[in-house]
């Protein structure tokens, strides 16, 4: 497939000679003639291109920005892209905004020497693991900042933003229960008759990372652990014998129409949610249940071969500077760094008090628990919730 | 020599129809199959080949899967094209002209009104919030929308007014006189749709049903927004492992679960073409 998708790319580029070829080739002329010896490509920090300043410098002669897969209500995401374009004067494409990590890894493949490929990727980490060989080492200068258990050590790939599993709820519309602050909650015998059929994740989970995550935090609330996700799909079996499981996708309509009272989501979707509702008079409650406490981050990485290498990685220190970590967190989000902004004191006071308080620790998963947790539960999902 | 001429002409004629088909058709499956028998190394990412991709479209949930699938595909089929015939046949019966351009009209539309617009008016509909589902549980009581139940009453709703658009052209052309005619030679009404309006209306009725067959089969967004994985379909498995977010690097088992939904189809078309074969011998004799 890559080999034919290539050739429609191809194809399809041929149609866009004059503007891609162009584009392209400036670029690259530039990267070899322009600054000496700097090949952008390569670049694995902003002092080993002669600082930042050169950095912008070279990104401005780009011009442009690819990114891929970033919907303007997620994370905040879409004042991160007008901000970098007011900033620097860079416009930014933001292709395929819908998509998911398994497009965004094609789309790196696929679109190999294209003026359109993706320069930097906002991937799960189960997608950043196994493809660092597309991606190009770039330690952004606040590196340090960055918790070691949420970047590769040779920076193919970092964490930039995350949070827990949440469950949302709209109170009047599951009274007279109270809401469920915990899975507990959830399959309480005397909540059962209320929440019937107004429990929803985002998705499938074998599709869907945070509905994926949701059966993993339930996992951990009953019983479970990061090597086992079997309680948690025994958890929505269970949901679903009851009567309160409901199969409907969540969304902020199916919130809003009262399908979906109920919602295990993460953190910043649901607060996301909460926030937007409010103006039509919805009162949706976030809370972070403390028997499931299950938290997960995205991971940014740089194409090889982005052909906006320079705006690629001036894109990363943006994301990674003081402002785009907070921009995130205005998202409802927790930055990657918040642990060493809040040292710093350079943590946004607002947006860190509309975060959902949390008590306890989340543990995150290791590489080869999620491969585990993957195959289980893509087996056993449907013969237990059919 | 002149003889060959023709014939080289009409193969020339033919040739750019040839051409596309093997560009449109012939490629993508090529390309399926010569995915499908790759599979990446996990540590290196370099191909290989294996037959690993097919062995497993074939088992386990992905079995359960194409099993699932083409269930509701036959159950929804048979369903849209009884109910669509019988609607068609109602339709083409009445005096009205007007009726029947709206009904026309109004299934064109409707026929291609699908996906998540139609699995959010279900969930509006007879989601949890509605009444209608309280006196749809009063006589069925485990009625839930998002499950195999659930898509079975979903999905007739783009089926039915297709299998309407593709029989009331033939139901048309079943003229009165014949029917007269049969009575005056002292033909039953049996008699009548046994030996002339039965086998007028076959070609059309079956291809109407392989239509929907073939609708109800690659349907995916509905199912998806409704069911969220706990009924298995072939079509949600296919992208959940080519662009989920949770599994990565199994396009190549894509590929081959791909080729098995071709294959389905290609065995679907080999049984319905020497049936309409058959039925059409009665039109053109």
């Amino acid at each position: 497939m890559h080999r034919i998708a290539k050739l429609a790319c191809a194809a399809a580029a041929v149609t866009l000679a004059a503007s891609a070829c162009s584009s392209s080739k400036s670029s690259g002329s530039d990267a070899s003639g322009g600054s000496g010896s700097v090949n952008w490509n390569t670049v694995a920090s902003a002092s080993a291109a002669g600082g930042m300043n050169a950095l912008v410098a070279e990104a401005k002669k780009e011009g442009t920005l690819n990114v891929i897969t970033l919907p303007r209500t997620w994370a905040n995401y879409g004042k991160l892209m007008d901000d970098f374009t007011a900033k620097y004067g860079i416009k930014i494409n933001d292709a395929n905004p819908n998509g998911s990590s398994g497009d965004e890894i094609t789309a790196v493949t696929s679109d190999k020497g294209l003026s359109t490929a993706p320069d930097v990727l906002d991937v799960g980490n189960s997608h950043a693991v196994p493809n660092t060989k597309l991606f190009a080492p770039y330690e952004v200068s606040s590196w340090s900042s960055i918790p070691a258990d949420l970047k590769d050590a040779n920076g193919t790939w970092y964490g930039d933003y995350g949070g827990y599993i949440s469950i949302a709820c709209d109170a009047s519309k599951v009274a007279p229960a109270p809401c469920p602050t915990t899975f507990a909650d959830l399959i309480n015998p005397a909540n059962v008759a209320s929440y019937k059929g107004k429990v929803a994740i985002s998705g499938d989970p074998t599709s869907a990372n945070a509905a994926f995550s949701a059966v993993w935090a339930a996992s951990l609330a009953q019983g479970g652990s990061l090597s086992n996700i079997q309680p948690g799909i025994d958890f929505f079996k269970k949901l679903k014998q009851n009567g309160e499981y409901n199969a409907t996708t969540d969304t902020e309509s199916t919130i809003e129409s009262g399908a979906t009272p109920i919602t295990i989501d993460w953190e910043f979707n649901n607060s996301q949610f909460a926030a937007d509702l409010k103006a039509k008079g919805i009162d949706l409650t976030v809370s972070i249940p403390s028997d499931g406490l299950y938290s997960a981050y995205y991971d940014q990485a740089i194409n090889k071969y982005a052909p906006h290498p320079a705006a690629a990685r001036l894109w990363e220190e943006y994301l990674y500077s003081a402002t785009g970590q907070n921009d995130f967190m205005g998202g409802f989000a927790r930055p990657a760094e918040f642990e060493a902004m809040q040292t710093a004191g350079t943590l946004d006071a607002t947006d860190e008090k509309n975060l959902p308080s949390v008590t306890g620790t989340a543990n995150l998963p290791t590489t080869d628990q999620q491969n585990t947790a993957q195959a289980a539960l893509t087996s056993a999902w449907a013969a237990a919730l059919g | 020599m002149a003889r060959s001429g023709k014939k080289l002409g009409a193969w020339g004629a033919v040739l750019p129809l040839l051409g596309y088909c093997a560009v449109a058709l012939g490629l993508p499956v090529w390309a399926l199959i010569w995915e499908g028998i790759q599979s990446p190394d996990p540590i290196t990412g370099v191909n290989h080949f294996t037959a690993s991709n097919f062995t497993t479209s074939w088992h386990g949930i992905y079995l359960t899967g194409m099993l699932s699938s083409l269930r509701l595909s036959l159950l929804t089929a048979v369903i849209s094209a009884v109910v669509g015939l019988f609607a068609a046949y109602a339709i083409a019966q009445s005096r009205g002209r007007y009726l029947k351009q709206a009904v026309l009209t109004a299934s064109g539309v409707l026929a291609n009104f699908g996906g998540i617009p139609l699995a959010f008016c279900f969930i509006a509909t007879i989601g949890t919030g509605g009444v209608f589902l309280s006196w749809l549980n009063a006589v069925w009581p485990s009625f839930q929308l998002g499950t195999f139940a659930g898509l079975l009453v979903v999905y007739p709703y783009f089926m039915v007014p297709l299998m309407v658009l593709t029989t009331l052209p033939a139901l048309d052309g079943l003229r009165r006189q014949w029917r007269e005619a049969a009575a005056n030679l002292g033909g039953s009404a049996w008699q009548y749709w046994r030996y002339i309006g039965g086998p007028l209306l076959l070609p059309s009725a079956l291809g109407g049903f392989v239509l929907c067959f073939g609708s109800a089969f690659a349907a995916y967004a509905t199912a998806r927004a409704l069911s969220s994985g706990t009924v298995p379909l072939v079509t949600t498995q296919i992208a959940s492992v080519l662009s989920g977010n949770v599994i990565a690097n199994q396009a190549n088992l894509g590929m081959a679960l791909a080729l098995n939904t071709i294959i389905v189809c290609g065995l679907m078309m080999a049984v319905y073409l020497p049936l309409r074969r058959r039925s059409a011998k009665w039109l053109e004799s």
